[in-house]
């Protein structure tokens, strides 16, 4: 079930130059899985603009997003107090009730944030678990501390070797010698294939594709897989490594 | 201002509906994600979802892009088919709506056409029939049928020769004389006429100097394309006596009773319904408002009389 609803800003800061954290309060009760996005009605645009998930509790949603054009800049220039029209509860988000020890995330550039309440969440289960972030340079890390401070061993990769492994996540993996017997996976479509050629164990990957309406309506997001089309915005946006054709 | 209560019905080819707010083929689907939202039985009727006869992907993605004041798809009618929508579809909405729905039935040729309105001929749940010759988003597709009268004739009469149900043609507006494509129709047998489907657009992102959308053009739709869509209501139905139902860019109630007033018996909700899953609920409960500080008793009253100003 979605929730149309007000919420208002409490916190919208940058964390690097152009990553933002934006803290929002408001009811939250629609929203019933790590790894669902909201979609953000924003002044003067006419769509609204789908974001992760980062984290939410009772009352609060915290979302990471990047400045990539028009509609994030002025995303990023909103004051603490604006209210916004957020539709939420939307995409199937992760499944945690599946089959695993050692589960592995991995995250890259903005597709990290929706990995952040999935680590709590299968901590909360006793899991122990391991998360590799790929970033392009020193410059662009973030979240690295509140995955340790949660309790997840942290690898990191960078494209330009100035913080951990130089390269990608999955150089990351290797050189750390990570063990893993599932995985989840959110960042750039290179990185999801080269994941998927890495791996021969069964995964979770959210996709990422432009959306028009963000609750299955519109048709805009769909992508082909191994069952058909898929409906990005509603059968996923998470979808089990084996149905992806990448 | 009479005590008598406001009336919102209107009359659409033998079709008595409650309201004309009738939500729009491809914002609505086959009604599934909008009764998550609202009881969608509320509605005077909605579109289902542009149907071929073969199952369609589509084209290929990116095929949305913002604009100001709407935006553009180029979707490519993707679909399950029309036995599938017949099989599954139909049968899944006979379980939370209980109204006609219309059906928009899409094609690549006259049999396409021919084939699907047969089959969907057959339905009882199908109250009216909308063929869609404009959607600009399909090479070799429904565009060419819609920019020649000749063309728009000839589906017209096809169709109408293996149905009793009421068609509707949906037109496109990228066209130089709509009204005479619209007249060709009405000659043809065309119960009434859909006017207009989206525009053809584009944008391009100024950073990578590339198209927006993998197709480069789509269809323009949104609140910026009313004008258009309310101009081409107003002429055509000076010059056509069957009903038209109007769409393009409807956002409020104040829009559908212009449109109504253009010349509109029924009103279609679009691009909206995207942006506010309750648009076309809070259009229907804001109607009535707008009617009576308009003085308006009963909404069949206003089809059309501006041709009388």
């Amino acid at each position: 079930m979605y929730k149309k609803g007000l919420y208002t800003i409490t916190s919208n800061m940058p964390l690097t130059e152009t990553i933002y954290k934006m803290v929002l309060q408001g009811d939250t009760s629609y929203i019933s899985a790590s790894g669902q996005f909201v979609e953000i009605e924003l002044p003067n645009k006419f769509l609204r603009r789908p974001f992760s998930v980062c984290d939410y509790d009772d009352n609060s949603i915290t979302l990471i997003y990047k400045v990539v054009g028009e509609g994030t800049q002025l995303m990023s220039q909103l004051k603490i107090g604006t209210t916004l029209d957020l539709l939420t509860g939307l995409g199937n988000g992760f499944d945690i009730n599946i089959d695993t020890k050692q589960p592995l995330l991995i995250g890259g550039g903005v597709g990290i944030p929706p990995l952040y309440n999935l680590a709590k969440q299968l901590i909360k289960k006793g899991l122990q678990t391991t998360v590799a972030l790929g970033f392009n340079c020193a410059e662009e890390l973030f979240f690295v501390k509140e995955f340790k401070e949660i309790g997840c061993k942290v690898v990191v990769a960078t494209i330009d070797g100035s913080v951990g492994t130089k390269g990608y996540v999955t150089d990351a993996i290797n050189q750390n010698g990570i063990n893993c017997d599932y995985f989840f996976a959110c960042g750039p479509l290179p990185m999801l294939k080269a994941l998927c050629n890495h791996f021969t164990i069964e995964g979770q990957i959210s996709m990422e594709e432009r959306m028009g309406c963000g609750f299955g309506a519109c048709m805009g997001c769909s992508i082909q897989t191994k069952n058909g089309a898929k409906r990005v915005c509603k059968e996923g946006t998470v979808f089990l490594k084996s149905e992806l054709d990448l | 201002m009479k005590n008598e209560p406001l009336n919102l019905s209107v009359n659409l080819c033998r079709l008595q509906m409650d309201n004309p707010i009738v939500p729009a083929s491809g914002t609505f689907g086959y009604g599934n994600e909008f009764k998550e939202f609202y009881d969608i039985n509320i509605l005077g009727s909605f579109v289902f979802k542009g149907t071929t006869k073969e199952p369609r992907f589509g084209n290929p993605t990116p095929r949305i892009a913002d604009c100001t004041d709407g935006m553009i798809n180029s979707v490519g009618l993707q679909n399950p088919g029309i036995d599938a929508v017949i099989n599954h579809e139909l049968p899944q909405l006979k379980t939370f709506f209980h109204k006609p729905v219309i059906a928009n039935i899409s094609g690549f040729s006259i049999d396409e056409y021919v084939y699907c309105c047969a089959k969907i001929d057959k339905e009882p749940q199908v109250g009216i029939i909308e063929v869609n010759v404009s959607c600009p988003n399909v090479k070799h597709g429904g565009m060419s049928f819609g920019t020649t009268p000749e063309a728009a004739a000839e589906v017209t009469r096809a169709v109408k020769a293996v149905t009793t149900k009421p068609v509707f043609i949906k037109l496109s507006p990228n066209v130089a004389d709509i009204v005479a494509i619209a007249k060709a129709c009405e000659e043809a047998g065309a119960d009434g006429i859909c006017l207009i489907n989206t525009l053809l657009g584009m944008r391009i992102d100024i950073n990578t100097q590339k198209p927006v959308i993998a197709n480069v053009m789509g269809g323009f739709s949104g609140p910026a394309i009313f004008p258009v869509a309310l101009r081409m209501v107003y002429q055509v139905s000076q010059a056509c006596q069957i009903p038209i139902m109007g769409c393009g860019g409807v956002a409020s109630a104040r829009d559908v009773i212009e449109m109504m007033i253009a010349g509109a018996t029924a009103v279609q909700v679009g691009s909206m319904n995207l942006k506010n899953p309750y648009i076309c609920k809070e259009i229907i409960e804001q109607l009535p408002i707008e009617m009576q500080q308009l003085g308006i008793q009963s909404l069949s009253e206003i089809i059309g009389i501006a041709q009388k100003k």
